[in-house]
């Protein structure tokens, strides 16, 4: 089967922390990859440095910063799905399932990136990654993608262990840095920090030499 | 945005006063604030398009600035606000950011929906 790779997130900005170096990889080998950003992140509190933005222009300036980044990983098929942000666990539940099936089931995904349901600390991470999982077990045991999740809670590693798999990304971490600084309105306080200290800092190890992913334990498949 | 020019920005109200409008208030910690740090908490609350009409509004303080606004049956308030703009569509932005350039709390009021 051909491969083929579906990232389903809430925020823009949210695959450039989390997936930016595995979507970068995908692409260096010609798989096409189809982003899916629920929101464009348009309750952000970040507005720049100086002021570049504000509630009413935040959701254009956003929606820019991440057709640009789609650029940047050449990301072959970006969708923008129109929820608000911080409204995506007050959708109907099965409703925002549907949608998310509707896609699956028309980019027929080897594998899926979303966000570890309980794990990813944001309301909507954990609202999206929950209707993602809810979309998948809809489908048949053969027909489901592989599900790579995002957790970063503080508490994930007593409940969930240790990642499942862990991607070195250094060939591909100059794109990350790339996609972190074109979502300028967002990042500018952490973009500011590697520029002093260089992407080699401890903290940002992890960020820019390796992805870590949880495989979705479906109970039906164990 | 710029900063906030109290004596504009009370003319600014003024012009709303007594007409039909709609409200987005809003403050926030950041959603990330009690994952950074467990002893504080994440706390975020908007309303976007309440509909309101108020007979008083005034700009109060030095700066960081307050504002209230006397409705027919109660009080639309928000303190800590800095910087203001009025947008092409003549809709007064009024917004509270600390020294990151983050917003923590933004009062706005215009004639037509906020979309
Ligand atoms: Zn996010």
């Amino acid at each position: 089967m051909e491969e083929r790779l579906l990232v389903i997130l809430p925020h823009p900005d949210d695959e450039s922390f989390g997936a930016a170096g595995l979507i970068a990889l995908k692409r260096k080998a010609n798989v096409p990859v189809t982003y899916a950003c629920c929101t464009l992140g348009e309750m952000g509190r970040s507005m720049g440095k100086p002021l570049i933005a504000n509630r009413e222009t935040l959701k254009d300036i956003r929606k820019k910063e991440l057709e640009q980044v789609a650029k940047i990983l050449n990301i072959n098929d970006l969708r923008m799905l129109g929820y608000r942000d911080k409204t995506l666990e007050f959708e109907d539940e099965e409703k925002l399932a549907d949608h998310f099936e509707q896609i699956i089931r028309e980019v027929k995904p080897t594998l899926l990136v979303t966000f570890y349901p309980g794990y990813a600390v944001h309301p909507d991470h954990n609202a999206c990654g929950e209707a993602v999982i809810r979309a998948v077990k809809r489908l048949k045991r053969e027909e489901r993608p592989t599900v790579y999740c995002i957790a970063f809670s503080n508490d994930r590693f007593e409940h969930i262990g240790e990642p499942d798999v862990e991607i070195d990304i250094s060939e591909v971490a100059d794109i990350k840095i790339q996609a972190l600084k074109a979502h300028r309105s967002q990042t500018y306080s952490i973009v500011e920090k590697i520029e002093e200290g260089g992407k080699d800092l401890p903290q940002f190890q992890q960020f820019f030499h390796k992805e870590t992913f949880w495989i979705y334990p479906f109970d039906d498949e164990k | 945005m710029k900063p906030i020019d109290p004596i504009r920005v009370q003319k600014i109200i003024d012009s709303f006063l007594h007409k039909e409008v709609y409200i987005h208030l809003e403050t926030t910690t950041g959603a990330y604030t009690s994952h950074h740090n467990q002893n504080s908490m994440t706390i975020v609350a908007f309303v976007r398009n309440a509909k309101i009409t108020f007979s008083q509004g005034k700009i109060k303080g030095t700066g960081p600035y307050r504002v209230g606004l006397k409705t027919e049956e109660g009080w639309v308030y928000a303190e800590g606000l800095t910087d203001y703009t009025v947008d092409e569509q003549n809709r007064l932005l009024m917004a509270g950011h600390d020294r990151d350039g983050k917003l923590a709390i933004a009062l706005q009021i215009s004639e037509t929906p906020f979309s």
